[in-house]
This record gives structure tokens, C-alpha cells and sequence, in this order.
């Protein structure tokens, strides 16, 4: 494994915060490009994995990063990962919830959101995309994931029991 | 439509249930993140609009299209965004490490148990059928969240054109939005996405 600099780790996360626009999900393509492609800090079964894992736990969805910080290189990357993720953007939301509180319906900010949702929706689309072949071995697997996609779209079933179905389904070797 | 002074007044005069206090923040926060099984944006409507009602429906659904507008996390964004108006810059830090602080915890400890035991077999292909149902979840928001296009060719082009540079081309994203952005805001600006 090639070594780590912990400052242009830090760096790249903080350009992925400032690209996280509707979401952590919507950086996770970039993501993967850098540590699973460029760098070869792990396989993309173990990006996957710990994504995964990131899931399974209660809270928001951008918790996949720490983890991924963590794997690359330990408490320090974590770290370097997390504070870059979360803290400039943050003092960002700080700063605008200010000024919305002067300017709430500037046409501008409108037009940016209006811009930039249907990028969101498909940057989302290519993280699933990404992810499938890396979680899924063969045709069970993509089975589970589309059976999971329709479940979702047709009831209000909580997410956690689908990812325990998923638990049990893996346990008991049918995908 | 709301004018903007009455929007703004509003905005001011929210204490339907009395403005929280930083550690009422935290703890709520807390909570609420502990719920938050995939995905927090569920379980904040129910907590600030139906048991605490410190935040309307309409009130709620303006701070989320900020913090989506936002970069970052859009919960994480939330917590900041609901903790400062409730309590300035106290209310913000408080919501944020509430929000932030058990997920961090927890998610490192599951990171030290799967470096110790990802390798037994039983762990393996338990998260094999997980990640399977985890990848479902992303598509399936991205599926949710496309109802807003409604069907419309324009957004849906953007769409389709983020997905294939970034997903199938996997070229980077800077490159892409930088490319992609203009254009859509543009046309968002001229009234025609």
C-alpha cells in the first residue's frame, strides 16, 4: 500500500465537501475514483463493505467517511477525513442561514437549487451504479438489490429490517 | 405566496413551543440521530414538525431545500441550520455534535470489530447480503427524489448526463458539475429547466 499524506488527504476531502451538493451520497463516485482507483488504498469490495457497514449504524448517511478515513490510515485519517468533511461547510451553512434570515427568497439561490437538483438525483444514480458490482458476486445478489429497490418504492418499510433480511440472506448463503 | 417581509417575520416568530436551549438541542439531536436508520430526513420531520413543533411543515420544508442547497451533509447542514436559529451560534455547535457525536462513536467502533473479525465467514457473508440492501437504499432515494423532475426531458438530460460522466465515463466530478452547472443553472435562471 502506497504511503498516505495525511494534507492532501485532508485537502481532497475538503474539495469533496464543497462538491457534496445534495448530499454525501453524490460524492461517493469521486470518492471511490481517488482511494479505490488512483491510490489503491483498498478494493473496491472493501469500499463497498465499508460503506456497508456505515449503513447498518443509526445516523446520517455521511458516515461512510470516517470509515473510509479510518481504513486509509487509521485515527489520523479519520480524523482528517471527518474535520474536512464537516467543518468548513458547516461554518458555510452557518454564514447563509445568517443571511436567509435577512434574504429568504433571493432568486438566485433558487435558480441554483433548480440547477443543480436533477445533477444531484443522477450523481446518486452513478453511486448506485458504482456500488453494485462491488457488493454483488452474481446474478442472486443484483436479485436482492432490485427485489430491496421495489420494496422500498411500493411500501414505508424500515430500512433497517430490509438490511437484517439482508443480514440472514447472506448468513443462509443465498446470495 | 408568502411575501418576502411576512416570510421573514415569520421567521423570526417561530417559538410555537418556545425556542430550545443549546443542551435541549444536544439532546435532541442525539435522539434523533439514533433513530436515524437509513437516512435522517424521516425521523427530522417527525421529531422538530410533529413531537416538538419548533419548526411548521412549510417552515420545515424551506430549511431542508437550504440545506440540500448547501454543500456537505444535509443533515448535518440541518442541525446547524435549525440549532442557530433557535440558539445562535451555542444552538449550532450543540445541534451538530448531538447529531454528529453517537453516529461518529459507533460507526469507529464497527470499523474496529470489521478489522478484527471481516474475516470470519459469518461476518462476510452477512455483509454481503447488507451491502446488497444498502446499494437498494441509495437507488432508491435516487428513484424518490427523481419524482421532482417530473418527467421533463431538460432535468432529466442533466440527470442523465451527471450519471453517465460521473458513474459510467467515471471521469471526475469536478469536472462534470463544472461543466454540467452552468448550464443548468442558466436555464433554471431563465425559468426553462
Amino acid at each position: 500500500m502506497p504511503p498516505v499524506d495525511l494534507v492532501s488527504l485532508f485537502l481532497y476531502f475538503l474539495m469533496l465537501a464543497f462538491l457534496a451538493i445534495g448530499g454525501a451520497p453524490s460524492v461517493l463516485p469521486e470518492m471511490h475514483r481517488y482511494v479505490v482507483e488512483l491510490n489503491g488504498w483498498m478494493t473496491s469490495a472493501q469500499f463497498a463493505e465499508l460503506y456497508t457497514l456505515a449503513q447498518v449504524a443509526p445516523g446520517p448517511n455521511v458516515m461512510y467517511v470516517p470509515l473510509i478515513g479510518w481504513q486509509i490510515a487509521g485515527w489520523a485519517g479519520a480524523a482528517a477525513t471527518t474535520l474536512s468533511m464537516l467543518a468548513p461547510s458547516g461554518t458555510l451553512t452557518l454564514l447563509v442561514a445568517h443571511l436567509q434570515a435577512r434574504h429568504p427568497r433571493a432568486t438566485l439561490g433558487i435558480a441554483i437549487r433548480r440547477g443543480l437538483t436533477p445533477i444531484t438525483i443522477g450523481l446518486i444514480f452513478a453511486s448506485g451504479w458504482i456500488l453494485l458490482p462491488a457488493v454483488n458476486d452474481d446474478w442472486r445478489g443484483y436479485a436482492l438489490t432490485a427485489a430491496t429497490v421495489a420494496l422500498v418504492l411500493r411500501t414505508s418499510v424500515n430500512p433497517l429490517w430490509l438490511l437484517a433480511a439482508g443480514a440472514a440472506a447472506g448468513i443462509f448463503g443465498l446470495v | 405566496m408568502t411575501s418576502a417581509l411576512e416570510f421573514a417575520t415569520m421567521n423570526v416568530h417561530s417559538d410555537k413551543a418556545g425556542s430550545p436551549e443549546p443542551g435541549e438541542l444536544f439532546v435532541a439531536f442525539s435522539r434523533l440521530t439514533l433513530h436515524s436508520f437509513g437516512g435522517a430526513l424521516f425521523w427530522s420531520r417527525r421529531m422538530m414538525v410533529e413531537q416538538r413543533r419548533w419548526l411548521t411543515d412549510q417552515e420545515f420544508a424551506e430549511l431542508i431545500a437550504l440545506a440540500q442547497l448547501l454543500p456537505g451533509a444535509n443533515g448535518v447542514n440541518l442541525a446547524v441550520i435549525v440549532g442557530y436559529r433557535f440558539a445562535g451560534l451555542r444552538g449550532a455547535a450543540a445541534a451538530m455534535a448531538g447529531f454528529v457525536g453517537a453516529p461518529l462513536a459507533i460507526v469507529i467502533g464497527l470499523g474496529v470489530l470489521y478489522q478484527n473479525l471481516g474475516a470470519l465467514p459469518l461476518v462476510r457473508d452477512a455483509l454481503t447480503g447488507m451491502g446488497a440492501v444498502a446499494v437498494a437504499l441509495l437507488i432508491a432515494t435516487a428513484a424518490k427524489l427523481s419524482g421532482v423532475l417530473q418527467g421533463r426531458w431538460r432535468p432529466w438530460t442533466f440527470a442523465l448526463l451527471a450519471f453517465a460522466g460521473v458513474g459510467v465515463m467515471r471521469w471526475p466530478l469536478a469536472a462534470v458539475v463544472a461543466v454540467l452547472a452552468p448550464f443548468a443553472i442558466a436555464l433554471a435562471w431563465k425559468g426553462r429547466l
